[in-house]
C-alpha cells in the first residue's frame, strides 16, 4: 500500500541552503576584500597577456635617457636602459604570472595527489607520504636554486621545477586533513561498502567536497610562487634571457638605481608584485574563509536579544 | 500566584531582506513550586527558543515579546538586565547536549566552582565544600572533584551538567532534552535523579523533550508544542486518555510501547513553514479530523475543564453538539 | 525460493570480535601487556527470509560491531558466518564483491548518509553503476523509479531531481532505503535507522520495512530502543558486553523475560500510558567497557540476583522459559 508523500520540502531561493560552490561564490560576491582581490588579479592578467598589444613603447629599444624622470610620455619614468617603465612593468608581469602559475600548478599536482592518498589510505601509506613530506618542507630555497643554477644551468623551466617541489607540502597537509575527514562521512563509508572501487570514491565523492579547498589554496600558493620567483630572480637566480619583475628590481639594483636616487625604477615593480600576492592572499583567504563554519563567530557577540513591545494580548497579536 | 507565569511569549527570528521567521507564537504556561511541566513537541516546534527565551540566551538576531512573571514580577521587562540577575539563581538550565558542552580542560569540580564564584556565591574553601555537596547530591562521589570530563561516563557527566544547574540553588530548574543521548537504563537513572531531586529541594521541574513516554512517567502535567504554539495542555494522564487535540492523540499513536496492542502510525507530512503568515489551522494539512472551519480559521487555546486546555475547533462542536 | 527451505539467509556462530587497544610507544617500551577490547565475545544467530530479527542493547554491548561483522565490513577474530548455505566468514574483498549486492547496510544518519552533491536519482543509480547491473541507461531509470515507488516516495518523478538538502529527514532515509534495495538484496541491515527521526516519522519508515520483510527479505535490526523492537521485530537477541543474553520471540522475550538483565531493562522502559507505571529495577553504575570483562557471567557485579558461582561460571544460552537466555538461575 503506497501513501502519497508530502511535497519535498521545497528550495526556496530566499532561505538557501547552499551548495559549497554557493558559499564561495556568494562570499565573494559579499565581501568586498575578495572582490577587490579578484578585481586586482584580473587586471593585472590582462595587462600581462595583453602586454604585446597593450605596451605602450618597445621593450627593447631605447626611448630616452637611462633612468630617465617620469614624465608624461612614461608616467613611471625609465629604467637603466632607458626601457619605458610601464612596458617593462607589462612584460615583467607576464613572465613573473607565468612562472607563478607554472610552478603552483607542478605544486598542487603534487601535493594534491599526495594530500589525496595520504589521506584517503591512511596507515602505512599515509606514514610514509607524510615523511616525505617533511623531508621536502625543510629544503631551502635558496641555496636548492643556487646548486640547481650551477649544475644544469638557470632558466625558467629550472626555476618552476624548484618551486614547484618545495610548495606541495604545504598544500599536502591541508588536502590530506580535509580527506581524512571527508573519508569519515558515512556517505564515503556507504559507498565503500557498497563495493565501490577506491577510484570512484576518491573522483566522485571525496575529490569535489576537497575542491573549493583546494581552489583557495591554489590562489594562496600562487602568491608564494610570485613571491618566491621575484625573490629568486632578485638574487641573480633567474633566467638571463627573460625579464621578470624581480629581474627588473634586479637590474635596477645592479645598475645602481639607488644612488642615482631613480626610485621609479625600484619601487613600481616591487609594488606591484606586492599588489598581485596580496591580492591573491585576499582572495584565497577569503575563499577559505568562506569554507571553515568553525570561523563563524556571530554567536560570541555581546548583543542580546531585541525586545519589542506588546502589539496586543493573546492571538489576535498574530 | 504562581512561581513561573509565561504569558504570550513570541519570538521571532530575524533572517535578513525584511522576512522573518516567527518561532514562538503566544506561548503561555504556569508553574507552581515542585511541580513537574513537560514541554513535549518534535524538532522545530519551538520548545528549545520558548526555554531559552525565557533565560535570555536568545541570540542578537531574535525579538521577543510577551511576560515572564517570576513571583508574580515581569523579567523579561527590561531585558537582559532584568533577567541577568535571575539567570541560574533563581531558573537554572540543564542544556541539552550538556554533558558534552564540559569544558575539556579543566577538571569537573573546577568548573563548577567557577559557577559557584561567578554568581558570588561561595570562594575558594568554601566554594570546593559546597561543590562536593553538589556532586554527592546527584550521586557523584566528591573525590572525583579533581576527574575531568573524559574520565566520566557519558551519564555521570550528565550529572554533573545537573549539578552545575542547582550551584546557585535555584527555585526552577530547566531540562531540555536531558535523556536523549543515553542509554535507556541510565536514562532511567538521571530520571530518577530529576524525581529524587524535586522532591528534596522542592524544585520545580520544566522538561523539555520529544520523548512522550518520558514525560508520562516523570511529569504531573505537560504542553504540547506544534509549529510554534502550544496546542494542548493538561495532566498527562488526560492527554493519553482522553486528548482533545488530534496532534496529541497521533503523536501518542505514532510512539510504540513496549506492550500495547497494535502498531504505530505514522502522521503524514510535514510542519509548516514559520516564515510565512499561517492560516487556519497550522496542524490542517496532517489533521484526519479536519474540517472546513479549520482551514480558514486559526483555532486559538481554550480552556476546556479545570486545568485542561486545547485549540482545536473540534473542541467547539462537541460542545455544540452536546 | 523453495528449495532452500528453511535454510537460514544469515547464520553466525561463535562470532568473536577484538580491537586492540594503543599502547603507545611508552606503552610498548614499558611491554606492558596488549590490551584488547571484547566487542563481540561468541555471539551465534540467525535470521531468516521474511523474518526481522532485532539486536537490542546498549551502548558498547557490541550490537553494531556484530552488524558489522556480518557484513564482513569488519574481521573477525573467530566464529563462522554463512550467508545463504556459505562460508563468508574468510572470503577476500575479490570474492565478497558479488555477495555485496545481496546484503546492504542502513545507516543511522539520514543527514549523512546521502553525499549531498548527488540527486536522488544519482544516488540510487548510484549502486546498479558500481555493479553493472540493468544493461542501459533506460533500464536503469526504470529500476531507480521502481524502487523510489517500493519506498513509497510516489510519484518518484517529483524526487528524482531533488538534492538531500532539499529533503526531509524521514524522505533521505527512504532514499538511501531505495538505494539499499535497488540491487535487490535478500538481506537487509539496519543500524538504528529511525532514531534520528522525529517520532511522527518513525513509524512509517518502520512499517516500510516491515513491508520489505513480508516481501521476502530478511532485516537484521540494531536498536536501543525496545519498545520498536517489540513492535515490529519478529525476533529479539539481547546483548550486553558482546554476547547474546537472552534470545527469542519478540512478544516472549518482552512478556516473559528470564535473563536479569532483559528484566531490569524492560521495566525502565518508559510507558506511554501514565497509568503503566511498574516498579523499575534500576540498575546501579554502568556497563563495565569491554576492556575488562568480568570473570564468570559477565552480568554478575551488576545482577540483582547474582550468587556466588555467577563469579565462576560464564553460562552459555540455554532454553529458558519458552525462549533462549544466559543465565544459571533462569
Amino acid at each position: 500500500m503506497s501513501v502519497v508523500l508530502q511535497e519535498p520540502v521545497a528550495l526556496d531561493e530566499s532561505v538557501p541552503v547552499r551548495s559549497r560552490r554557493g558559499i564561495v561564490w556568494e562570499t565573494v560576491k559579499r565581501r568586498p576584500s575578495a572582490a577587490l582581490g579578484a578585481g586586482v588579479l584580473v587586471l593585472v592578467i590582462l595587462g600581462a597577456v595583453l602586454a604585446p598589444a597593450l605596451a605602450p613603447y618597445d621593450l627593447h629599444k631605447q626611448a630616452g635617457p637611462v633612468f630617465g624622470r617620469p614624465s608624461w610620455g612614461h608616467p613611471l619614468g625609465l629604467d637603466d636602459g632607458g626601457i619605458d617603465m610601464v612596458t617593462l612593468l607589462m612584460w615583467g608581469a607576464r613572465i613573473s604570472l607565468v612562472v607563478g602559475f607554472a610552478a603552483t600548478f607542478v605544486s598542487i599536482v603534487i601535493g594534491g595527489a599526495i594530500g589525496v592518498a595520504a589521506g584517503y589510505f591512511g596507515g602505512k601509506v599515509d606514514t610514509v607520504l607524510m615523511r616525505i613530506t617533511d623531508y621536502f618542507l625543510v629544503i631551502p630555497d635558496v641555496p636548492l636554486m643556487i646548486i640547481v643554477a650551477a649544475i644544469w644551468g638557470p632558466s625558467l623551466f629550472h626555476i618552476v621545477i624548484v618551486i614547484g617541489i618545495l610548495l606541495w607540502t604545504s598544500t599536502a597537509r591541508v588536502i590530506r586533513a580535509q580527506v581524512k575527514s571527508v573519508r569519515e562521512r558515512v556517505y564515503v563509508k556507504r559507498a565503500r561498502s557498497l563495493g565501490a572501487s577506491h577510484t570512484r570514491v576518491v573522483f566522485r565523492h571525496v575529490l569535489p567536497q576537497v575542491a573549493p579547498l583546494l581552489i583557495a589554496n591554489t590562489v594562496l600558493t600562487i602568491a608564494v610562487a610570485i613571491f618566491d620567483e621575484t625573490a629568486l630572480s632578485f638574487l641573480g637566480l633567474g633566467d638571463p634571457s627573460r625579464i621578470s619583475l624581480g629581474k627588473v628590481i634586479e637590474n635596477a639594483f645592479q645598475r645602481a638605481a639607488i644612488s642615482t636616487g631613480a626610485w621609479w625604477a625600484i619601487v613600481p615593480p616591487g609594488a606591484l608584485v606586492a599588489v598581485i600576492i596580496l591580492a591573491c592572499s585576499l582572495l584565497g583567504g577569503t575563499i577559505e574563509d568562506a569554507l571553515n563554519p568553525r570561523l563563524r563567530v556571530a554567536h560570541l557577540s555581546a548583543r542580546s536579544f531585541r525586545l519589542r513591545p506588546l502589539v496586543g494580548r493573546g492571538r489576535e497579536a498574530l | 500566584m504562581s512561581l513561573l507565569a509565561v504569558e504570550d511569549l513570541n519570538v521571532w527570528f530575524d533572517l535578513g531582506s525584511g522576512r522573518e521567521l516567527h518561532a514562538v507564537q503566544g506561548v503561555g504556561f504556569s508553574l507552581e513550586p515542585g511541580e513537574r511541566l513537560g514541554l513535549v513537541g518534535e524538532s522545530g516546534c519551538g520548545k528549545t527558543t520558548t526555554v531559552l527565551g525565557l533565560l535570555g540566551l536568545l541570540p542578537p538576531s531574535a525579538s521577543v515579546s510577551g511576560r515572564v512573571l517570576l513571583n508574580d514580577v515581569d523579567i523579561l521587562a527590561g531585558g537582559e538586565e532584568t533577567i541577568r540577575p535571575h539567570r541560574w539563581v533563581d531558573l537554572a538550565i540543564v542544556f541539552q547536549g550538556a554533558m558534552n558542552a564540559l569544558n575539556p580542560v579543566k577538571t569537573v569540580g573546577s568548573q563548577i566552582v567557577e559557577v559557584l564564584e561567578l554568581h558570588e556565591q561561595a570562594r575558594g574553601r568554601g566554594a570546593r565544600v559546597r561543590t562536593g555537596e553538589l556532586l554527592q547530591s546527584v550521586g557523584i562521589p566528591p573525590d572525583r572533584a579533581e576527574r575531568f570530563p573524559h574520565e566520566f561516563s557519558g551519564g555521570m557527566r550528565q550529572r554533573a551538567a545537573i549539578a552545575m544547574a542547582l550551584a546557585c540553588n535555584p527555585s526552577i530548574l530547566i531540562a531540555d532534552e536531558p535523556t536523549t543521548a543515553l542509554d535507556v537504563m541510565v536514562q532511567a537513572q538521571i530520571l530518577e535523579l530529576l524525581d529524587s531531586l524535586c522532591s528534596d529541594y522542592g524544585l520545580a521541574l520544566l522538561l523539555v523533550t520529544h520523548d512522550l513516554p518520558v514525560v508520562a512517567e516523570l511529569c504531573d502535567r505537560a504542553a504540547v508544542m506544534y509549529a510554534g504554539e502550544i496546542v494542548e495542555h493538561g495532566p498527562v494522564d488526560a492527554l493519553y486518555h482522553d486528548p482533545r487535540h488530534p496532534y496529541t492523540r497521533l503523536l501518542f499513536a505514532a510512539t510504540p510501547d513496549l506492550y500495547g496492542e497494535g502498531m504505530p502510525a505514522s502522521i503524514p507530512g510535514a510542519p509548516p513553514r514559520l516564515d510565512r503568515p499561517l492560516v487556519g489551522c497550522p496542524f490542517h494539512a496532517r489533521c484526519d479530523r479536519a474540517f472546513a472551519r479549520c482551514k480558514d480559521e486559526r483555532p486559538l487555546l481554550k480552556e476546556l475543564d479545570a486545568g485542561r486546555s486545547a485549540a482545536c475547533h473540534l473542541n467547539d462542536v462537541v460542545a455544540e453538539v452536546v | 525460493m523453495n528449495q532452500n527451505g528453511n535454510r537460514p539467509l544469515i547464520a553466525v556462530e561463535d562470532l568473536v570480535v577484538r580491537y586492540p587497544v594503543a599502547r603507545g610507544l611508552g606503552g610498548a617500551l614499558a611491554r606492558r601487556p596488549r590490551r584488547f577490547v571484547h566487542a563481540v565475545e561468541g555471539v551465534s544467530f540467525t535470521v531468516k527470509r521474511g523474518e526481522l530479527l532485532a539486536l537490542v542493547g546498549e551502548s558498547g554491548c557490541g550490537k553494531t560491531t556484530t552488524a558489522q561483522a556480518v557484513l564482513r565490513l569488519v574481521e573477525p577474530v573467530s566464529g563462522r558466518i554463512e550467508f545463504d548455505g556459505g562460508d563468508i566468514t574468510a572470503l577476500q574483498s575479490r570474492a565478497l564483491r558479488p555477495l555485496r549486492r545481496r546484503m546492504q547496510l542502513i545507516y543511522q544518519d539520514p543527514y549523512e548518509s546521502l553525499d549531498p552533491r548527488l540527486s536522488v536519482r544519482a544516488a540510487v543509480e548510484e549502486p546498479l553503476v558500481i555493479h553493472r547491473l540493468g544493461g542501459s541507461k533506460a533500464d536503469r531509470r526504470e529500476r531507480v523509479r521502481d524502487a523510489l515507488a517500493r519506498v513509497e516516495l510516489n510519484p518518484p518523478e517529483l524526487f528524482l531531481d531533488r538534492y538531500p538538502h532539499e529533503l526531509s529527514g524521514g524522505q533521505r532515509q527512504r532514499v538511501a532505503i531505495a538505494a539499499s534495495i535497488v540491487l535487490g538484496p535478500d538481506l537487509l541491515v539496519a543500524d538504528e535507522p529511525v532514531s534520528m527521526l522525529d517520532v511522527s516519522v518513525r513509524a512509517g519508515i518502520l512499517s516500510l520495512l516491515d513491508g520489505l520483510r513480508e516481501a521476502g527479505l530478511g532485516i537484521l535490526m540494531i536498536t536501543h530502543d525496545l519498545s520498536t523492537a517489540a513492535r515490529f521485530a519478529d525476533r529479539i537477541a539481547v546483548m550486553y558486553l558482546g554476547r547474546i543474553v537472552e534470545e527469542g520471540p519478540a512478544q516472549s522475550v518482552v512478556r516473559d523475560p528470564q535473563h536479569p538483565y532483559t528484566k531490569a531493562l524492560l521495566s525502565v522502559v518508559p510507558r506511554r500510558d501514565p497509568r503503566e507505571r511498574s516498579k523499575r529495577e534500576i540498575l546501579s553504575g554502568e556497563a563495565p567497557d569491554a576492556v575488562r570483562i568480568p570473570s564468570g557471567c559477565r552480568f554478575n557485579p551488576r545482577c540483582p540476583i547474582a550468587i556466588p558461582d555467577c563469579k565462576q561460571i560464564d553460562p552459555a544460552l540455554e532454553p529458558a522459559g519458552d525462549h533462549l537466555a544466559a543465565c544459571i538461575r533462569a
